[in-house]
C-alpha cells in the first residue's frame, strides 16, 4: 500500500532563456550559474529541501544534458529518497503520441501519471529560474485554509514593471476576482510569480479539458483565467521578500551584485535556509601576495593573484597577476592571464582570457553588460567592447 | 590484486596534545577542510581498494560523524566499503583493546572472511599519496610475506620511536627504534602483510600475550619472513606534535606543495554546503589559503583558514591556522595562534605565539 503525499512539486525547467544569449546556447537556464558556485535551479531546489518536499518534477526541454547531470539522483538537495525524490521528467514517446512540451500546462499535463503515481493532496508548480527563498508549506496551509482551488503567489512590483507580469485583483479575502496576463494598462501591481498550488484534482481536471482545446496550454494565459471564468476558488498569496527572475543579462547580473556588501539584499549565509548545490570548487582557495579583493564573493578551488572588486567568483577560477576584475560574475574554471582586465561582463564557464585583454569598459554599468560564451579564449591584447555578446564558433 | 585495508584511527595520541584530546588522530583537521583520514581513504579508493576497516579507540564520534556512510569517498558499496570498528573486539569478551594486537585481533573475522590475499595496514599519522596499486604490485611481484614502506630521512629527524629498517636492496635485514644512520629509512608503518600469514601471526601473539604489532609481527620476523621494503618519496606530511601540525598547514601557501598535496590525484572528503567565501570592502588578504563559507572583513595574512571563519573588522590575523568557525571579532590581533573549532576571541584582544611555539587554543573555548 503506497503512502499518497500531501504536496509534490513540478518545476518546470525547461525554457530557453533566450535573452541570456551565448549563456544558454549549450545549457538551460536553470543550470546557468549564480553566486559563484551554484546555478540557479539550486534555489528552488534547496527551497523544496528547506520545505521539507521530498519529491519533485523536474520537467526538462531545451538542452538538458548538463542541467540532467547537475541533478542526478538528488543527493546534493536531500532528494536521492527510497519513495519520491527528485526525477527528471523529459519530453517522451508514448504509445499514442509524441510531442514536445508546447506550454507550462501542456507539460504538466504530460506528465500527469508522474502525479497521479503518488496521488498528492495538492501539486505546486514551480519554474526553475527565480532567485528567491519561500517556505512552501507556508504557503500550502494558507492554501489549505482558504479552502482554495488554486492559491498563486503574487508579489508588489513597480506600475512600471506590472506590464511584464500577471496581474490580479483581489477583495479582502485575498479572493482573485480579476486576472490579466501582461496588461497594457495594468489595474495594480499585485503580480503572479509563476508559483501555484493547485488541488490536485481541479489541476487534473482543468489540463484535461485545455489539452482538447487549440490553446497556448499555459498557466497564465489559458489554465488561471478558465479557472476564474468557472468561478473556481482562486486566492492570491502576498510573498514578501527578495525575489528576482534573473532571465535578462542586466537582471542575472544585478542579482549577483545583490549577493555583495556588508548587508547583502539576499544572504547566502542564512543559517535557517540552507541553499544546497552540486559541489565542484573542493580545495580551499589561495589568495596571493599581489591580489587585492574588495567586496567581492570568491568559491572553492581558485588561485586569485591579482585585484578582484565588487565581483563574484565561480569555482576553480585562476586570476593571476597584474589581473583586474571588477564587477564582473565569473562563471567557474575561467583563467584570466596577467595584466587582463575585465570590466562590467559575465563570463561563462571555461573561457579563458588571454594576457593583457581588456573585456568591457571600465563605466560600462549594468545596462551594457558583457557576455563571453563557454569556452571562448579572448586572445592575447584582444579587446572586446561593453556590450558584446561572444560566442565560441562550432559545437 | 586487490587488498584488504585496515586503518588505525588513533595510533601515537599521546603526543599530540590538545589537539587530539577531543578527536582521533585520523579525525585532524587539515588544509581548511580536510581531515587526515581523507588523504587514508582517497589513496585507498585510488588504488581500487574498497575494503577497508577502521579500528578506533577514543573520541571516534566525529570520525564517524565525518565518515557516515562513506559515500563521499565512494565507499559506500552493496560489496565491501567501509566498516568502523569502535573499540570493543571480540577478544575477551567485549573488553576495550589494550593494545595493538588486541585491537587487531578484534578484526579477525573481518579478516577471515576477506576474500582478498593481501591486508594492507596502516596507521593515520600523516598526510601521503601513496600508490598502493604499485605497492600490492611490487609485493606480489617479490611474492614477499610482508613489505614494509618506508621513507629516508636525514639522521638527525630520528625519533626514538621511530623503526629503522636496514636494507639490503630491497630485502629488510634488520628492524631497531630509533638508531640514526647517516640516511635512516624509516617505516612508515604502513605495511602489506599476507592474509593467511596475518592470521596465523595474530593467532600466535594473542596466545602469548604479546603486546606490539611492530615487536611481535615485525621485528621478531626479520629474518625468518621474506620481508621487503617498498620506498616512498613522495610528499609526507607527518603529524607528531603541535609544531608539525602548524608546519604542515603552512607549507600549504607555497604553491608546489598545494599543487602536490591536492592535484596530484582526486582527493575525496565530505561535503558541508558552505557558501562562498565573502570578502568586506575593508578586507585585505595575503598570501592565504581560505576554505569557503568564510566571512572575512579584516587583515588576514600568511594564514590558513578553515571553513565558516569570521574574522570581524579591523581585526588582524597573521601566521595562523583558524579551524573551523572561529570567530575574530573587532580589534582582535593574532599572531602564530593555533585555534580548534568554535573557538572565539572576544574583541579588542591581541594574542600571540611564535613560528616555533605557536598558541593553541581548544576547541569551543571562548577567549
Amino acid at each position: 500500500m503506497k503512502r499518497s503525499k500531501k504536496l509534490i512539486a513540478m518545476l518546470l525547467a525547461g525554457g530557453q532563456g533566450s535573452r541570456l544569449l551565448s549563456l544558454t546556447t549549450k545549457v538551460a537556464k536553470p543550470a546557468v550559474s549564480f553566486g559563484g558556485k551554484y546555478r540557479i535551479i539550486d534555489f528552488p531546489l534547496s527551497n523544496c529541501t528547506n520545505s521539507k518536499i521530498d519529491t519533485v518534477g523536474v520537467l526538462t526541454q531545451y538542452q538538458p544534458l548538463i542541467l540532467n547531470e547537475y541533478i542526478g539522483s538528488g543527493t546534493p538537495w536531500d532528494l536521492d529518497r527510497t519513495y519520491g525524490g527528485v526525477h527528471i521528467l523529459p519530453p517522451y514517446q508514448a504509445k499514442d503520441s509524441s510531442a514536445w512540451y508546447l506550454g507550462t500546462a501542456n507539460a504538466i499535463y504530460q506528465n500527469i501519471n508522474f502525479i497521479k503515481n503518488y496521488n498528492p493532496e495538492h501539486v505546486l508548480i514551480l519554474s526553475g529560474d527565480h532567485i528567491y527563498k519561500m517556505d512552501y508549506y507556508d504557503m500550502l496551509n494558507y492554501h489549505i485554509e482558504k479552502g482554495a482551488d488554486c492559491t498563486i503567489a503574487t508579489l508588489e512590483v513597480t506600475m512600471e514593471e506590472a506590464s511584464r507580469f500577471g496581474i490580479m485583483n483581489t477583495d479582502k479575502n485575498m479572493k482573485i476576482d480579476e486576472f490579466e496576463e501582461k496588461p497594457k494598462v495594468p489595474k495594480n501591481n499585485q503580480a503572479s510569480m509563476g508559483i501555484y498550488i493547485f488541488k490536485t484534482d481541479k489541476l487534473i481536471e482543468y489540463l484535461e479539458a485545455d489539452n482538447e482545446l487549440d490553446t497556448n496550454h499555459d498557466f497564465g494565459k489559458d489554465i488561471i483565467p478558465t479557472m476564474l471564468k468557472n468561478g473556481e476558488k482562486l486566492f492570491a498569496y502576498p510573498f514578501k521578500g527578495y525575489w528576482k527572475d534573473v532571465g535578462t543579462i542586466e537582471s542575472l547580473w544585478l542579482a549577483n551584485m545583490d549577493l555583495l556588501g556588508d548587508k547583502p539584499r539576499f544572504d547566502l549565509y542564512d543559517k535557517s535556509w540552507k541553499i544546497y548545490s552540486r559541489i565542484t570548487g573542493f580545495t580551499p582557495q589561495y589568495i596571493g601576495e599581489s591580489s587585492y579583493v574588495d567586496n567581492s564573493l570568491i568559491s572553492g578551488g581558485c588561485y586569485i593573484n591579482g585585484k578582484v572588486i565588487n565581483s563574484v567568483i565561480g569555482s576553480n577560477v585562476v586570476i593571476k597577476s597584474g589581473a583586474v576584475v571588477e564587477n564582473c560574475v565569473i562563471f567557474n574554471n575561467v583563467v584570466i592571464e596577467n595584466n587582463a582586465e575585465v570590466f562590467y561582463s559575465i563570463l561563462d564557464e571555461d573561457v579563458k582570457v588571454g594576457s593583457g585583454a581588456i573585456v568591457g569598459e571600465k563605466n560600462a554599468g549594468s545596462k551594457k553588460i558583457t557576455v563571453v560564451g563557454r569556452e571562448y579564449e579572448v586572445g592575447k591584447n584582444q579587446v572586446i567592447k561593453s556590450g558584446q555578446n561572444i560566442e565560441k564558433e562550432g559545437k | 590484486m586487490g587488498a584488504l585495508g585496515i586503518i588505525f584511527a588513533d595510533g601515537k595520541f599521546d603526543q599530540l596534545g590538545d589537539l587530539v584530546k577531543v578527536r582521533t588522530e585520523a579525525s585532524i583537521p587539515f588544509g581548511g577542510r580536510y581531515r587526515i583520514i581523507d588523504f587514508t581513504l582517497s589513496n585507498f579508493v585510488n588504488s581500487d581498494i574498497t575494503d577497508v576497516g577502521v579500528i578506533t579507540k577514543r573520541n571516534y564520534q566525529s570520525l564517524m560523524d565525518h565518515i557516515g556512510s562513506g559515500k563521499e569517498w565512494d565507499l559506500s558499496r552493496k560489496n565491501g566499503g567501509i566498516v568502523i570498528f569502535p573499540p570493543f573486539g571480540n577478544y575477551r569478551n567485549d573488553t576495550i583493546y589494550q593494545n595493538t594486537i588486541q585491537a587487531l585481533y578484534g578484526l579477525i573475522g573481518f579478516i577471515k572472511k576477506s576474500k582478498e590475499d593481501n591486508i594492507i595496514l596502516t596507521d593515520c599519522d600523516s598526510v601521503n599519496l601513496i600508490n598502493y596499486t604499485d605497492v600490492l604490485s611490487t609485493h606480489d611481484k617479490n611474492d614477499a610475506d610482508i613489505t614494509i614502506v618506508y621513507r629516508n630521512v636525514k639522521k638527525d629527524e630520528v625519533k626514538s620511536d621511530y623503526l629503522v629498517l636496514g636494507l639490503d636492496k630491497d630485502n629488510v635485514s634488520s628492524a631497531q627504534f630509533g638508531i640514526k644512520n647517516d640516511v635512516s629509512a624509516i617505516s612508515i608503518s604502513t605495511y602489506i602483510i599476507k592474509k593467511e600469514l596475518l592470521i596465523d601471526l595474530l593467532e600466535v601473539a594473542i596466545n602469548k600475550g604479546a603486546t606490539s604489532f611492530d615487536q611481535e609481527v615485525i621485528v621478531n620476523n626479520i629474518g625468518k619472513l621474506n620481508i621487503k621494503g617498498y620506498l616512498y618519496d613522495g610528499v609526507y606530511l607527518g603529524f607528531d606534535s603541535i609544531k608539525s601540525y602548524y608546519e604542515n598547514n603552512m607549507s600549504l601557501l607555497n604553491e608546489d606543495v598545494r599543487k602536490e598535496v591536492f592535484y596530484s590525484m582526486p582527493l575525496y572528503t565530505k561535503v558541508r554546503d558552505s557558501a562562498p567565501t565573502k570578502y568586506g570592502s575593508k578586507s585585505k588578504v595575503e598570501n592565504s589559503f581560505i576554505a569557503d563559507g568564510c566571512i572575512i572583513e579584516g587583515t588576514v595574512k600568511n594564514s590558513v583558514l578553515f571553513r565558516g571563519v569570521r574574522v570581524e573588522k579591523d581585526a588582524v590575523v597573521e601566521n595562523s591556522i583558524l579551524m573551523q568557525d572561529t570567530l575574530v571579532s573587532q580589534g582582535v590581533s593574532l599572531n602564530a595562534v593555533i585555534t580548534d573549532k568554535n573557538v572565539i576571541i572576544s574583541a579588542n584582544q591581541s594574542l600571540s605565539g611564535s613560528k616555533k611555539l605557536p598558541y593553541y587554543i581548544g576547541k569551543n573555548v571562548t577567549i
